[in-house]
């Protein structure tokens, strides 16, 4: 470990701040904890605040994964890796069974996680009101007064607009019955996963200085409406490389003549499942 | 011909003055620092009653009607509603308490329909939002009442998926009618509702209002300085001066014989057409 | 019906030097059921101001007025309103309605307020509409527009189409033609077989001959001029 910092670069001061926030936030779920978020040496927006609450949490025994849109080979994914080899020095992998604490952007991995993980969201805008009240004062009052119609006005808008609830990322979810919260921009194909998950979720927001939990095996319904029902959808294609049916896909173009492939968004899932044998349309040539 | 007399509760109740005040304001003072915004008003409003509140700019009326709504804590005073738990002071109620009121049993048109309207959302969504906010979770259900109510306050129905961006001054203001009126209030506060108008325009606004305040036996206060609205809107009317009332009765009584020196002033300010 | 004691009157003018302008006291009358009394008395002695003290329009500054029992002199404004919804109807010389209204409706409202049925009450109104001979083209558009005359007999229709126990009507007969004249004489007379209590001002004088049944002088009530 690289002595001119401290373990996983915030000084120890600031991590107990943070925890303190993770500690709240996992008392009351799905509720938004402000946190002096610091600065970062990353700029905004490539996930300063999943950096904070990883930070806060890893441990020198820690084995970390850091995903970005499902995948471990981008750049966010890369970089975010290398900062916590450089400033902590814990050991990393690809493969989510190994990883105890998994830092995650848009996506929840495919693979079901366990008790002893603890999956970290990176969060753009953890307000879910901001849109229809751009009034932060006034969000607060409705989170606090559980004053949640207007949640469902965004969704009556989608069916109003499109026939049906169109939004299909980072769509709005109820926490145990209480709190409505930004699940960050997962697919909504993801959704179903958030809720009772053995793992523990944290999501941070460092813009935003907030910080928000939802504990294992937390009760978590995507609002929708009666006759409109809450549906997780994905590309109707199998996965062009390993075949899957059931992960969510990417739609890769592949030359200038239309012709396209749906690859796992998961990469890991997908390399898993093709060294176990598995086999999709385009497996062989890819 | 004679007509057939009518019966039952409906028409014995409208034809006997109402026992119990829906609203019974007390000694309600506002200050502001040194300067009064509105001092030791008092009155009753019973079920079915519409009362002006009128007074040149600044007089108070304003800020009146701010505190009776609860959007203003005043310094002192007593607003007492007749919720259906029975009668109960609406400045002692606790916010969560005070804030379901004002989207049930009250409701609020602004002067100006951007206030009370979300202008990034459709017609129809602005109205149901109300019918939202109490729990209504049936898309089919709340579209089919959005467009009722776009029919009485004469929007087509076709317009229902259309931001109020896209509509007129007057039609912006039907829209936010329509979005309070959704979910069955009791009692409306109106800011100069038909301020910002144009004269055509307002005549159909007021139309309708009565309409809705015959047909759905609204209690309404409505403040404005404009005379000629409240003579046919209003039964009562409340004339304000430095935040005090300097007068009160029944609007033709006010207006055609006025007994304060102020209320003489202003209805002999008045331009006749 | 209507019974009033000693009721007094003056104007005080806050802007005009705060002059006061006694205008009446000591007026005493009474109006008993199907009967019809005309207040009479030069220009300016109080017949319209009388009138308006009864209707609730103007204050009364002392003495009372009893109109079915209830004292408008000193009730409070919604009982004044209840009063006037079910038990006084008034027909005044000026036609007040929100513009754009139909006549229709403008003539139903009273029995809209009161709460009947709305096609039994547009039914109603459009029979006196005709009985008035208001031309059925008219009835959907606002009287706003109307001429001198048919905005005096939609006010008469709107003040016959609820069987007031108790009527005040101000110069109902002027301004109209012969035929029409006639009709407003026979509702006037249709409202007393009713039972209906009438205090009018009539200076159409063959009008006040035929209905009324006595005249009460104003001259009598005026300060300064009463001998």
């Amino acid at each position: 470990m690289p002595d001119e910092y401290n373990f996983a670069y915030l000084d120890e001061q600031t991590k107990r701040m943070i925890r303190r926030a993770i500690l709240k936030g996992v008392a009351v779920p799905g509720y938004q904890v402000p946190f002096a978020s610091r600065e970062m040496p990353m700029p905004y927006g490539w996930g300063t605040g999943g950096v904070q609450v990883t930070a806060a949490c890893l441990v020198p025994a820690d084995v970390l994964k850091v995903i970005d849109q499902g995948a471990d080979d981008t750049t966010n994914a890369v970089s975010i890796r290398k900062f916590f080899q450089r400033t902590a020095g814990v050991a990393v992998t690809e493969a989510t069974g190994e990883a105890s604490v998994i830092q995650t952007r848009h996506r929840i991995p495919e693979q079901a996680l366990r008790e002893d993980q603890i999956l970290v969201y990176q969060v753009p805008i953890p307000e879910p009101l901001r849109f229809l009240e751009p009034r932060e004062t006034e969000t607060r009052k409705m989170h606090a007064l559980e004053e949640y119609g207007l949640m469902h006005v965004k969704l009556y808008e989608d069916i109003a607009r499109h026939g049906q609830i169109a939004t299909s990322y980072a769509y709005p979810v109820k926490v145990e019955g209480r709190y409505v919260m930004d699940p960050s921009p997962i697919p909504k194909f993801d959704n179903p996963k958030l809720s009772d998950c053995a793992a523990l979720q944290l999501f941070g927001a460092g813009r935003e200085q907030r910080i928000y939990a939802l504990p294992p095996y937390t009760k978590v319904v995507s609002l929708d409406f009666e006759d409109h029902p809450f549906t997780p959808s994905k590309a109707d294609h199998d996965c062009d490389l390993c075949g899957a049916s059931d992960s969510y896909l990417d739609e890769v173009i592949t030359d200038d003549q239309g012709g396209r492939m749906f690859v796992c968004s998961d990469t890991d899932f997908c390399r898993c499942r093709r060294e176990a044998g598995h086999v999709g349309r385009l497996g062989g040539e890819a | 011909m004679t007509l057939q007399s009518a019966t039952g509760p409906e028409f014995s109740q409208k034809i006997r003055a109402p026992d119990q005040p829906l609203l019974r304001v007390s000694g309600l003072t506002k200050r502001y620092g040194a300067r009064i915004g509105c001092a030791d008003v008092c009155f009753d409003l019973f079920p079915g009653e519409v009362l002006g509140i009128v007074g040149e700019s600044g007089s108070g009326k304003s800020t009146l009607l701010s505190c009776l709504a609860g959007h203003l804590a005043p310094d002192a005073g007593e607003v007492i509603f007749a919720t259906a738990e029975g009668p109960r002071d609406t400045l002692q109620m606790t916010e969560p308490d005070r804030r379901r009121l004002s989207r049930t049993d009250w409701a609020f048109v602004h002067q100006n329909p951007r206030d009370g309207l979300r202008m990034g959302v459709s017609a129809g969504g602005n109205v149901g939002e109300r019918l939202m906010a109490v729990g209504a979770r049936h898309y089919g259900a709340i579209r089919d009442k959005a467009t009722d109510w776009l029919g009485r306050v004469e929007i087509a129905a076709d317009r229902i998926d259309d931001r109020p961006s896209a509509f007129s001054g007057g039609m912006q203001q039907r829209l936010q009618i329509a979005r309070n009126l959704v979910t069955a209030p009791r009692l409306v506060f109106m800011d100069e509702p038909t301020g910002g108008l144009d004269v055509s325009v307002q005549a159909r606004l007021l139309d309708l209002l009565r309409g809705l305040v015959r047909d759905l036996g609204l209690s309404v206060i409505i403040v404005t300085h404009d005379l000629a609205v409240v003579r046919l809107l209003a039964d009562r009317l409340m004339v304000m001066k430095g935040g005090r009332v300097v007068e009160q009765g029944l609007t033709d009584q006010v207006l055609d014989d006025p007994q304060h020196a102020y209320t003489q002033l202003l209805v002999s300010s008045v331009l006749q057409v | 019906m209507i019974a009033i004691r000693n009721l007094s009157k003056s104007f005080t003018l806050h802007n005009q030097g705060g002059a006061v302008i006694p205008v009446m006291a000591g007026a005493t009358l009474s109006v008993s059921p199907g009967e019809c009394v005309a207040l009479i008395g030069a220009s300016g002695a109080g017949k319209s101001t009388l009138m308006r003290m009864v209707y609730g329009n103007y204050l009364a500054a002392g003495g009372e007025i009893l109109v079915a029992g209830v004292n408008v002199a000193t009730a409070a404004p919604r009982e004044v309103l209840a009063l006037r919804r079910a038990t006084l109807g008034y027909v005044s010389q000026f036609l007040r309605v929100v513009p754009r209204v139909p006549t229709r409706d403008v003539v139903a409202e009273p029995l809209l307020a009161l709460g009947h049925p709305r096609d039994q009450a547009l039914a109603r109104a459009e029979d006196l509409l005709s009985r008035l001979n208001i031309p059925e083209r008219l009835w959907a558009l606002s009287p706003t527009t109307f001429s001198g005359g048919e905005q005096q007999r939609v006010n008469i229709a709107r003040g016959f189409v609820h069987a007031y126990p108790a009527v005040l009507l101000d110069e109902p007969t002027a301004s109209l033609d012969a035929g029409n004249r006639e009709v407003v004489l026979q509702l006037i007379e249709e409202a007393k077989a009713r039972g209906a209590a009438i205090l009018g001002i009539f200076h159409d004088e063959g009008a006040r001959a035929r209905v009324c049944d006595r005249v009460v002088d104003v001259t009598g009530f005026t300060p300064g001029l009463a001998a």
